[in-house]
């Protein structure tokens, strides 16, 4: 019995890898939906005048945000958690029943979760606070599903093997923890229907804090739902991954600790760059410029722990697509982490806030670094948990080139975007009066508006491309007798 | 230390824990007080101009549109005097967006005119040539909902004490009240007053005949809305 290699158990994780496919599609589709009515409005009314209530820019915009932020990223984070977590605890879920069934009902919760957001976004049920846009009934939702998830976490930890816990485990423990006490207390309410006596719509309510306040407590969650979302579980799959498909060791245990625990101490104060030059105090703003430079070090110390961990074995680079994804996607986080303190300096604040480099910064970080990351995480994990070898190789490198070739096209437009329109606004004649009104500044952008759509398009034609392959392998390939071992096994 | 940590998962994720919830604390609690006081000359919003900011929220617009005046020339020469914290105490949730697609309306009340955004909402193109802008003609026919907007001022007037009823000193020394209906109807009723006002200076027949028949559609709330923004 205790020779026998462990047999994971993949239930929960196919389930999400399959929710995570489904929802990349649909919040990318409407990202480029979105691009294109920037660049050509009369795309606001794609489905005609009597449902342009529906496709208009400004319905669709919280849809495509939360739909590739809690759906297509929350769902890859979940796979990669069951997946992950299972391994490095060295205890399968088939092992509790308990466990399996919170799995499964978590799931099950986060789908009827997925169908109520789509269909309030598009009712036009919003909080409108951005990636808090959900009203109190699917709040509470969210957060029995989230109470499910940490249940699962420390559930598994609870009947582990290994007693040393790995650092995917410590990201994933954070991540948990970050969203949880952020989530809470941002999505503070009140409902008007009960605190009236029944008069009005059930589902509205009313924010706990007004005006200053809310923005700050707003940011302070907006920032770091990045940090917790975007950042710290991305870091949790790539400290798995990396090092599992190339076969090498992390570089150094101390790198680790100091990038983690200094991640956890500074990111967090780092809000209040979004509220440079607003209402809020100075000071908070001088804070969240000051921090947000501080932050380069444990973003780059985890990048650079990646990095290094290729040393001597740079080839891979070149022979596995695979690894060109992991390698890409540190590359991009090392450059968003760069971008975004600069951004938050006060003075090319002045300049970039409010501007589409910000869409850029946030593009390059999300589609180079998380998606990416995502993506090679399902397709080292497909292998192992079909027990099939991956379909194609070289349509995963052609994936690879597409995609990065549309990221490179999203940012650089959104850079020459923004800085443009930042020195319009302030430019000033020889008299002292504003140079350009604003339609000015909105016309000069359609050039760029463009070559963003194509560049969001060419990454969506990519990750259709992934989950064919992704498709293929489940049914096209023989099953193999023995999970695959190390360095994901691909088809020619 | 780290290693004792990492074999003992409640004390680590109490560290993690403690590590986290410190920024927030010191960032956000000193000033909580202070900044929640109102400026002289803020008023709570009328039931039509809190159905018309639902509106506002209802389709998003603060996704591309600003109400955040930066002291900076070139911001307080196109959109005004720079925002005061005091101006947002009654603004729950905040709207100032973080991207600028289109202007600032911080204080669109005072250079724009009920006339010029019923054009500008049925064909934003046709009144600022090159407007990305899409057309919002379902606010047209679309009814506001005045019974969500009293529940809310109840709501804000019972938990949060905002001064219903109450007179609220304005710059000039002078006392402004804004008054909250008793009851459903009386607030309908109030609401609908208000929507005849605004009716009144607009063009459109359809939107005439609504408010003239008891009925407020979206758009006259949503133009009571910019029209207080000042």
């Amino acid at each position: 019995m205790e020779n026998r290699p462990l047999e994971y158990d993949y239930t929960v994780t196919k389930m999400f890898m399959f929710m995570t496919i489904v929802l990349g599609i649909v919040g990318m589709l409407i990202g480029v939906i979105l691009a294109f009515q920037l660049a050509y409005p009369g795309v606001n009314t794609i489905l005609g005048e009597g449902l342009a209530e529906y496709t208009n820019f400004s319905r669709l915009r919280p849809l495509h945000t939360d739909s590739v932020a809690f759906g297509f990223t929350l769902s890859g984070i979940f796979a990669a958690w069951f997946y992950i977590g299972q391994r490095v605890l060295k205890v399968s879920m088939a092992e509790s029943k308990f466990l399996m069934f919170i799995g499964k009902l978590m799931f099950w919760l986060y789908a009827v979760g997925v169908v109520a957001i789509v269909v309030s976004l598009f009712m036009g049920i919003t909080t409108s606070k951005e990636y808090a846009e959900f009203e109190w009934p699917i709040d509470i939702a969210i957060v029995i599903i989230w109470v499910l998830f940490g249940i699962s976490i420390f559930g598994l930890i609870g009947i582990r093997r290994e007693k040393s816990l790995y650092i995917s485990v410590w990201y994933f423990i954070a991540g948990f923890l970050g969203v949880a006490m952020l989530y809470l207390f941002n999505n503070m309410e009140v409902p008007t229907y009960f605190a009236s006596g029944g008069v009005g719509s059930i589902m509205h309510s009313v924010s706990m804090y007004s005006g200053t306040n809310d923005a700050l407590v707003q940011w302070w969650y907006g920032h770091n739902a990045v940090a917790f979302v975007f950042t710290v579980p991305i870091v949790a799959m790539i400290y798995y991954f990396l090092p599992k498909e190339s076969g090498q060791a992390i570089y150094s245990y101390k790198l680790s600790l100091l990038s983690f625990w200094g991640l956890m101490f500074v990111y967090l104060w780092a809000g209040g760059h979004h509220l440079i030059y607003s209402t809020v105090p100075d000071w908070v703003q001088t804070m969240g410029s000051i921090f947000s430079v501080i932050l380069i070090l444990p973003s780059w110390g985890s990048a650079i722990n990646m990095l290094l961990t290729m040393k001597g074995e740079w080839q891979q680079v070149a022979s596995s697509p695979l690894i060109k994804f992991m390698v890409l996607g540190s590359t991009f986080y090392m450059f968003s982490t760069l971008e975004g303190p600069i951004q938050a300096i006060k003075s090319v604040n002045a300049i970039a806030h409010f501007t589409d480099w910000i869409v850029g910064h946030v593009h390059d970080g999300t589609l180079g670094w998380v998606g990416f990351m995502i993506m090679a995480a399902l397709y080292h994990m497909a292998p192992r948990v079909f027990k099939r070898e991956l379909y194609s190789k070289s349509l995963m490198a052609t994936q690879f080139w597409i995609q990065t070739l549309g990221v490179v096209l999203y940012f650089t437009s959104m850079w020459i975007a923004g800085i443009t329109q930042g020195m319009m606004w302030r430019a000033h004649d020889e008299f002292g009066n504003l140079a350009y009104s604003f339609i000015d500044t909105v016309t000069v952008l359609h050039p760029y508006y463009t070559i963003r759509a194509v560049g969001g398009l060419l990454y969506l034609v990519g990750f259709i491309m992934f989950a064919y392959n992704i498709y293929k392998t489940m049914s096209a390939r023989p099953v193999e007798e023995y999970e695959l071992q190390n360095a994901s096994p691909m088809g020619a | 230390m780290f290693h004792w940590l990492e074999k003992h998962p409640f004390f680590f994720a109490v560290g993690v824990f403690l590590v986290i919830a410190f920024a927030g604390l010191v960032e956000i609690v000193p000033n909580f007080v202070q900044a929640s006081r109102p400026v002289i000359g803020t008023a709570p919003y009328s039931t039509l101009e809190l159905a018309g900011r639902h509106v506002y929220i209802k389709n998003s617009c603060n996704a591309c549109h600003s109400q955040l005046i930066r002291p900076f020339k070139s911001e307080t020469d196109r959109y005004g005097h720079y925002s005061l914290s005091g101006e947002y105490a009654y603004d729950r949730p905040f709207l100032w967006g973080s991207k600028r697609t289109g202007p600032d309306l911080m204080r669109v009340g005072n250079y724009r005119t009920t006339d010029w955004h019923e054009n500008h909402m049925k064909d934003p193109a046709g009144v600022v040539p090159g407007s990305i802008m899409p057309a919002y003609r379902w606010m047209f026919t679309n009814k506001a909902d005045i019974d969500t907007a009293y529940a809310e001022q109840l709501t804000v007037a019972k938990v949060f004490s905002t001064p219903y009823n109450k007179p609220v000193p304005m710059k000039d020394g002078s006392t402004v009240t804004v008054k909250m209906g008793s009851n459903v109807a009386e607030a309908n009723a109030m609401a609908l007053a208000e929507a005849k006002v605004i009716a009144a200076d607009m063009k459109g027949q359809d939107v005439k005949d609504a408010v003239a028949a008891g009925k407020i559609p979206e758009i006259v709330a949503l133009i009571a809305y910019l029209n207080s923004l000042k």
